[in-house]
């Protein structure tokens, strides 16, 4: 695989929106060439020669482009912004929408990430070793399909909104997180390894929670139906297994109604 | 003879009441005494005339004081700063008409700037929730004639909005609704023993940052499910005798506030309030309604989505296409994240209402505040330009809290040489335009319409 270095050269006075850092872009591009492609600072249209030093070399297609960062991109958006192939790696942290409308490859985020990390994503990898804010693969605002597809891992805690109006793929938080986890989801699988504060599941219809710290608060639309012994991401344990939303609706199957699952662990 | 003007709308809360009457001078110059208005819908008509408003803009000096300066420096001031700034935000529109808003989108849209209102920090919420999930809603006018049960949730009427009660929700009568009170059970949900609460039937003192989890009790009852003993501390059979209030009744009307759209959850919060009022209509009719906060507070939601799609934190940087996401473009958010490199507030008073470390942020920029009086933002701005006030001195179309346009008129004239909204925007763009050496487009545009109005008349 080609490789393509980026290293920071300046922090950007406000934010940069870096919609160009993806291997679809720089695929079968000279350096020179990827060095004048566009971002935005603000309304001030910037080219990435400006903010990054680029060495290496890009591949032929994109699947071949590896993408790596040598530097913090606190203050650097869209990285990875709807991607279909390839690959890239942060050393250090990225800002809001790492990841967002991904459809392929995979992305390492060394440090932390903040907002919308994955947003509206079909495919692909996301591995995040630090901490991520709010809206972990979640959907965009008005869109009633969320996460398609794909796997994120966060290796530390989440903020809120995780897996909003998801339909399917895997969301892995191995610290803690806030609240609203699969909000009207409709599909997919969500992961918790620490605690959550509450509202799991809400408005939920279909799909998959597993949590194996506490829930603080239940909802009340989810009902105790058993218990069950689990493989759940390389852990083994016997969850207590949940039903619901039972507030929202819910689709028939052989005449019976489709619940979504919470399996909380028994401690 | 002082003479009395009558149909007046009042400029205050988002009841926006228009049976208001105001007593003038014999010049038209002075609002005498009002009718019909509450307590502080009275003081804006009054407030309107003290004598220590400014007239003049004020630029703040290199030893920081403030000097009064031309109307036209003040216009060129602005101008170069929205055009220099990377990403400037203009922000407020509590207290303007839709004319003022349609004016500054086109400073902002020539500005590159983040265009955002007062939602951002009271309904924003709502329209996220609306976004997802729906509006079932419908006009005040309905809720008094038909709605026998009424639920103020996270809100609180008495004081926020004085005359809703007494217009629209709990004291009217209307067609269905002849025996006015009588006819009305009041359901309050609320932690705390509000004014409005104690004029409700049944008050669900709803645990703090748990209205979500009630909403959902309320939902998996209606659906015939049984619920824990406690939800969000209230007991079950409260719940169970409350849900079968509404589901009873013929007309349910929720109305909710702030303690909804900004506890822990926020649009979530109005989102699963939405799918109740959805899942009532099984049963009955319901209908649901955001206390919005100010008279015209719903117009920029309203103008700006048909300008550009969005009704706030609506972010026209690139130039080539609106991009809205709250949480990113949301004026708070910007602030805190130290996003924006210039801050023009509107008929608000984002000094008073931002938290001081978004102000701390804003203030390391240049910091222009748009408002008739001296508030707060006002003395903190690099420059104040004072306008006239909507309502009193500057008719025009404001939208109240039912997305109801209504047409505003001026009651008295304005302090001479004072513009309004929509003329110091106008002029803004013009002078944008002049230093750009683009074409004032939308200037030509509304001529070119005004002129078709006329003709037509
Ligand atoms: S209720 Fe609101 S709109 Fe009506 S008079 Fe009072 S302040 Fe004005």
């Amino acid at each position: 695989m080609a490789q393509i270095t980026l290293k920071p050269t300046k922090v950007p006075e406000l934010y940069l929106e870096c919609y160009n850092i993806t291997p679809d872009a720089f695929a079968g591009k000279s350096l020179m060439e990827i060095a004048d492609l566009d971002a935005h600072e603000g309304k001030i249209k910037v080219k990435l020669g400006d903010y990054f030093d680029i060495a290496g070399q890009s591949g032929n297609t994109v699947e071949e482009t590896a993408i790596k960062i040598e530097g913090d991109c606190s203050k650097v958006k869209y990285i990875g912004n709807k991607m279909t192939a390839g690959s890239i790696t942060i050393n250090g942290n990225a800002d809001m929408y790492v990841g967002g409308w991904m459809k392929g490859g995979k992305i390492h985020v060394m440090g932390n990430v903040d907002s919308f990390c994955g947003i509206a994503m079909e495919g692909g990898e996301i591995l995040v070793e630090g901490n991520a804010q709010n809206h972990v693969g979640c959907a965009y605002r008005g869109d009633w399909r969320g996460m398609r597809g794909g796997t994120i891992r966060i290796k530390g805690s989440a903020g809120n909104d995780i897996g909003t109006f998801m339909l399917g793929g895997t969301i892995i938080i191995e610290k803690d997180a806030f609240i609203h986890v699969s909000t009207h989801a409709e599909g997919g699988t969500v992961i918790i390894k620490g605690n959550v504060q509450g509202r799991v599941g809400g408005q939920m219809v279909k799909g998959d929670i597993y949590v194996l710290g506490s829930v603080q608060y239940m909802l009340p639309g989810f009902k105790k139906v058993g218990s069950v012994e689990q493989k759940i991401d390389g852990t083994e344990a016997t969850f207590t297994h949940y039903v619901g939303d039972l507030g929202e609706r819910h689709p028939k199957s052989k005449g019976k109604e489709v619940y979504a699952n919470l399996y909380v662990l028994e401690s | 003879m002082p003479k009395w003007i009558t149909q007046v709308g009042c400029p205050y809360c988002g009841a926006s009441c228009d049976d208001l009457e105001v007593l003038v001078s014999d010049d038209g110059k002075r609002v005498l005494e009002t009718r019909n208005a509450c307590a502080i819908g009275n003081e804006i008509f009054h407030h309107a005339q003290s004598p220590s408003r400014p007239k003049l803009p004020r630029m703040r000096q290199p030893d920081g004081s403030m000097k009064e300066v031309s109307y036209d420096e003040a216009i060129d001031y602005t101008a170069k700063t929205l055009l220099a700034a990377k990403k400037p935000l203009i922000y407020g529109f509590g207290s303007t008409n839709c004319e003022g808003m349609s004016a500054v989108a086109r400073v902002a849209e020539k500005g590159g700037a983040v265009l955002d209102n007062c939602a951002s920090i009271c309904h924003g919420p709502s329209f996220l929730a609306i976004f997802d999930n729906g509006y079932p809603s419908c006009t005040l006018g309905e809720a008094k004639n038909r709605a026998d049960v009424v639920v103020f949730w996270g809100c609180n009427p008495m004081h926020a909005h004085p005359r809703h009660t007494s217009r629209y929700s709990i004291f009217p009568r209307g067609t269905f609704t002849a025996k006015g009170q009588m006819t009305r059970t009041i359901i309050c949900v609320d932690p705390r023993e509000t004014d409005t609460a104690k004029l409700a039937d049944h008050h669900l003192m709803v645990k703090q940052g748990h209205d979500y989890d009630l909403f959902d009790a309320f939902r998996t009852v209606l659906r015939g499910h049984d619920i824990p003993d406690e939800v969000a501390g209230i007991p079950k059979k409260t719940i169970l005798d409350a849900a079968k209030v509404m589901k009873n009744a013929r007309f349910v009307m929720i109305f909710f506030g702030m303690g909804c759209t900004h506890t822990d959850g926020r649009n979530h919060n109005v989102d699963i309030a939405i799918s109740l009022t959805r899942d009532l209509n099984a049963h009955t009719k319901a209908s649901i309604m955001a206390m919005r906060g100010h008279y015209n507070i719903a117009g920029p939601g309203q103008v700006w989505s048909w300008q550009f799609g969005f009704p706030y934190c609506i972010d026209l940087s690139k130039g080539t296409h609106a991009h809205m996401n709250p949480g990113e473009t949301s004026s708070i958010d910007l602030a805190m994240r130290g996003e924006i490199d210039c801050f023009v507030n509107v008929g608000t008073d984002a000094g008073a209402h931002f938290p001081i470390r978004a102000v701390e942020q804003l203030k390391k920029h240049p910091f222009i505040t748009v408002d008739p009086n001296i508030c707060m933002a006002s003395e903190i701005s690099d420059l104040h330009i004072p306008v006239r006030v909507v309502g009193v001195e500057e008719p025009g179309v404001v939208y109240r809290m039912d997305n109801v346009p209504i047409q505003f008129k001026k009651v008295v004239d304005g302090p001479e040489g004072v513009p309004s909204d929509e003329e110091l925007f106008d002029r803004v763009y013009e002078r944008m335009c002049e230093l750009t050496e683009t074409e004032p487009i939308w200037l030509l545009a509304k001529d070119h319409a005004k002129a078709a109005t006329n003709a037509e008349q």
